[in-house]
């Protein structure tokens, strides 16, 4: 039995619970067609998230492994040199799209930036894994853009979901069950009151008539 | 609505150094309050996109707990020079656990 709001047991607190009543569940059920969008949205972007993620690691430590290749058979300072002027300004173009009200970030690479392919730095002092290492790095980039943009949508998700759910459980479990029981509880007292009226009213009609007996 | 950005990484100065040749921003850190000073120092900057690798983003949940609701900043664990750990995907996972409430995706996958 859920606990009752604590409010005088009057016809207007009456029809004012009744009408939160009939908020409450048309909100519960906005909340859960919501929630249930939701979810279904996170899972076809999780599951690309989890494909992508595999993807990237799976390339990045390859390009890493190149690098580290390069720093070992370089002089750390001529490689330190050789990558202090970026061959490529990578810049990113940002936007924002909404799902259902989660305004989460779009994030793209602006092509032009990628496109300067050549090389900052002489072939004189630089070995050829650098070069190697670079170029797959490079070529990475727009994917490792859109698992940064998906991942932070998902993040995003995630924390909208829990919250909606919780709302949602709240709603059923504990403000709806509360407003139905004050209803009734508000609906017996009156009643009560009411079969109280007519028994003292009998019991006068009946002490009057005894008199004029 | 296209703002131009750069791109950050943050992580061991072995793993990062590469990043510079492509333009990124790059600071090299080797303890946890150094990344977590990297971290707000970019996001200050408003570097939409930050890459920190896998070994340094587990020095730092906090900071990584801080900014994973920012829809500003999205910080994305990398592998470093280690090679992958298994901390970026599980993050997906705890992701899928949160929203769902099971790990529902990738129980299929294995048996898939």
């Amino acid at each position: 039995m859920p606990a009752t709001l604590r409010v005088n047991p009057t016809r207007m607190e009456l029809t004012r619970i009744k009408k939160r009543l009939v908020t409450a569940t048309r909100g519960h059920k906005l909340l859960k067609d919501k929630r249930d969008e939701m979810v279904r949205q996170f899972i076809l972007i999780i599951r690309e998230n989890y494909t992508l993620r595999q993807e990237v690691e799976q390339e990045l430590s390859g390009a890493l492994k190149d690098f580290a290749m390069a720093r070992a058979v370089m002089d750390p300072q001529a490689l330190e040199e050789a990558v202090l002027y970026p061959a490529r300004q990578a810049q990113l173009e940002l936007g924002t799209k909404n799902i259902l009200s989660v305004h989460v970030p779009t994030i793209q690479v602006n092509e032009a930036s990628l496109e300067e392919t050549v090389q900052a730095y002489g072939f004189a002092e630089t070995s050829s894994q650098l070069d190697g290492a670079i170029a797959t790095l490079a070529d990475l980039l727009p994917k490792m853009v859109r698992l940064a943009e998906i991942e932070k949508t998902c993040d995003m998700l995630a924390d909208e979901i829990e919250k909606t759910r919780r709302r949602v459980n709240a709603l059923e479990y504990v403000m709806i069950p509360q407003f139905e029981a004050t209803i009734r509880e508000i609906s017996m007292k009156l009643e009560e009151n009411e079969r109280g009226a007519t028994t003292r009213l009998m019991k006068v009609k009946d002490m009057m008539a005894q008199r004029d007996a | 609505m296209a703002e131009m950005k750069k791109m950050g990484v943050v992580g061991e100065r072995d793993a990062v150094l590469a990043f510079k040749a492509v333009g990124m921003r790059v600071i090299d850190v080797s303890t946890a309050e150094e990344t977590t000073a990297a971290l707000h120092k970019l996001a200050c900057e408003g570097v939409p996109v930050i890459f920190i690798t896998e070994t340094m983003a587990e020095l730092v949940p906090e900071a990584l707990q801080k900014y994973k609701t920012m829809p500003g900043t999205a910080v994305i664990p990398i592998p470093g020079s280690q090679g992958v750990n298994g901390f970026g995907l599980g993050r997906v996972k705890a992701n899928v656990e949160k929203a769902i409430g099971a790990d529902i995706l990738f129980n299929n996958k294995k048996e898939g």
